[in-house]
């Protein structure tokens, strides 16, 4: 008992470092990759290349003064971001980075916990989410928060169905709900789900990036609109909360998507968690680099592409699927 | 039952870890509050009437239609997995339906619940 106690913290320890530093150099990458594509440089003094500019800003934040408006609901105040960073993080404990090894004599699988529900775990933790944005907007006692929060759970709760529905394709080709299991289906490139699932993958593709709140689909926080959306009456650590909640979550989906499309962990020569990284990472890119090319979406239009467009296509995806792996 | 410790242990350490880097925050920054620094952001100006302002029932109306689809895909994940075994009459009796539930779709789109004017 207290050996499994010790392996799963020691896990749970390793997951959540990695994930946290992942999150940190995501926020570098964007400024990076953002500043090529508009002819500048980007962060170039914290370090060379600017590299410990994320230390440097973690720096800055825990110094700031925390302001407490006078109108905020206080404990539902300062619980939402918690509320929204913890779930976030939760999805990683189910994603498999990389085969089973032995390490003193025992099998010590390279996944958090090897949830047989795996699928179902990660959706019901992605639909927690919307609960810390929530209870930031509504407790805020602010017109721009509560406008940025109520439209957040709407647009979430709208995509969330897709998401779910796009998924499903891949269950029915796999049989299963086990992340690993999923990877070890998908040995070789020929083997990758996204050859099977093609208008899956897109679905999940646009769904997640609406999940998450990310451009062009960012209507929560729409600056010239809302000011900062849900959180524009946070501050110093608590906002970093929210913006590394942002992150994890931004990581998390492409975490999923790489594992449930991409074959996961698996790929030749280099080591596994290497190619899971860079898997993960290229999805990463895709996402900024849309931030960089798309302008941002109509809130009717945005409502009225998924209900009409992606609800649709993805109930449509699941039907032929289920006709094709019948045949 | 050990796979759902690690979830327990991950939530724990996760909470414990933002709750000590608010800690940490709170010893390291400053705190010098005044009236005006906490009054609520409105543009800088002061705020007018009650921050819980009314806002459009559609919202409302997504929600409800969330909660209609959303029960659908409970309802589709066990018979993706076990797809497999199953074999035609699934196959058949999904279709079915699915396609009641998008018969109903379409009816909240004609009736126009998901325009947005």
């Amino acid at each position: 008992m207290l050996e499994i106690v010790l392996i799963s913290s020691l896990k749970v320890v390793v997951i959540m470092a990695a994930v946290l530093t992942g999150c940190a150099y995501a926020t570098y990458m964007e400024r990076k990759v953002v500043a090529r594509l508009q002819h500048r440089v980007g962060p170039t003094y914290a370090g060379p290349y600017g590299l410990l500019q994320p230390i440097a800003d973690a720096v800055k934040l825990i110094f700031k003064e925390d302001i407490v408006p006078n109108r905020v609901e206080r404990i539902t105040w300062g619980l939402a971001p918690l509320v929204s960073f913890v779930p976030a993080l939760l999805t990683f404990i189910v994603v498999p980075f990389g085969a089973d090894i032995e390490l003193f004599g025992r099998q010590i699988k390279m996944v958090g916990s090897d949830l047989n529900i795996g699928i179902l775990f990660i959706l019901a933790v992605t639909s927690l989410g919307v609960y810390g944005i929530v209870l930031a907007g509504w407790s805020s006692g602010s017109k721009y928060s509560l406008m940025g929060g109520i439209r957040s759970s709407a647009q979430m709760i709208s995509y969330e169905v897709g998401y779910g529905l796009s998924i499903i394709g891949v269950i029915l080709v796999a049989n299963t709900l086990s992340l690993r299991e999923l990877v070890e289906q998908q040995a070789s490139v020929g083997d990758w789900f996204i050859w099977r699932q093609p208008l899956g993958f897109i679905l999940y593709l646009t769904c997640a990036i609406a999940e998450t709140n990310r451009l062009p689909f960012d209507m929560p926080e729409a600056e010239s609109e809302l000011v900062g959306g849900y959180h524009t009456e946070y501050s110093s650590m608590r906002f970093a909360m929210f913006f590394m909640g942002e992150y994890a979550n931004m990581l998390a989906v492409s975490a999923v998507g790489a594992t449930l499309f991409f074959g996961g962990w698996q790929g030749p020569y280099l080591p596994p968690v290497v190619w899971f990284i860079l898997k993960v990472f290229m999805f990463m890119f895709f996402y900024i680099w849309l931030r960089a090319t798309f302008p941002r979406f109509r809130y009717d239009q945005l409502m009225a592409f998924g209900w009409k467009v992606l609800f649709p296509l993805a109930l449509l995806n699941t039907m032929v699927t289920a006709a094709l792996v019948m045949l | 039952m050990s796979e759902y410790l690690a979830v327990l242990i991950f939530i724990f350490v996760g909470a414990g870890m933002v709750l000590f880097t608010f800690f940490l925050a709170r010893i390291l920054r400053p705190h010098n509050p005044y009236p005006e620094k906490n009054v609520n952001y409105e543009c800088a100006e002061l705020p007018i009437g009650s921050s819980w302002i009314k806002f459009h029932n559609r919202y409302y109306i997504f929600a409800l239609i969330f909660v209609i689809f959303d029960v659908e895909a409970v309802f589709l994940f066990p018979w993706a997995v076990a797809f497999g075994q199953l074999g035609l009459y699934a196959l058949v009796e999904m279709v079915i339906f699915i396609f009641i539930l998008l018969f109903g779709l379409l009816y909240a789109w004609k009736k126009g619940v998901l325009k947005w004017a």
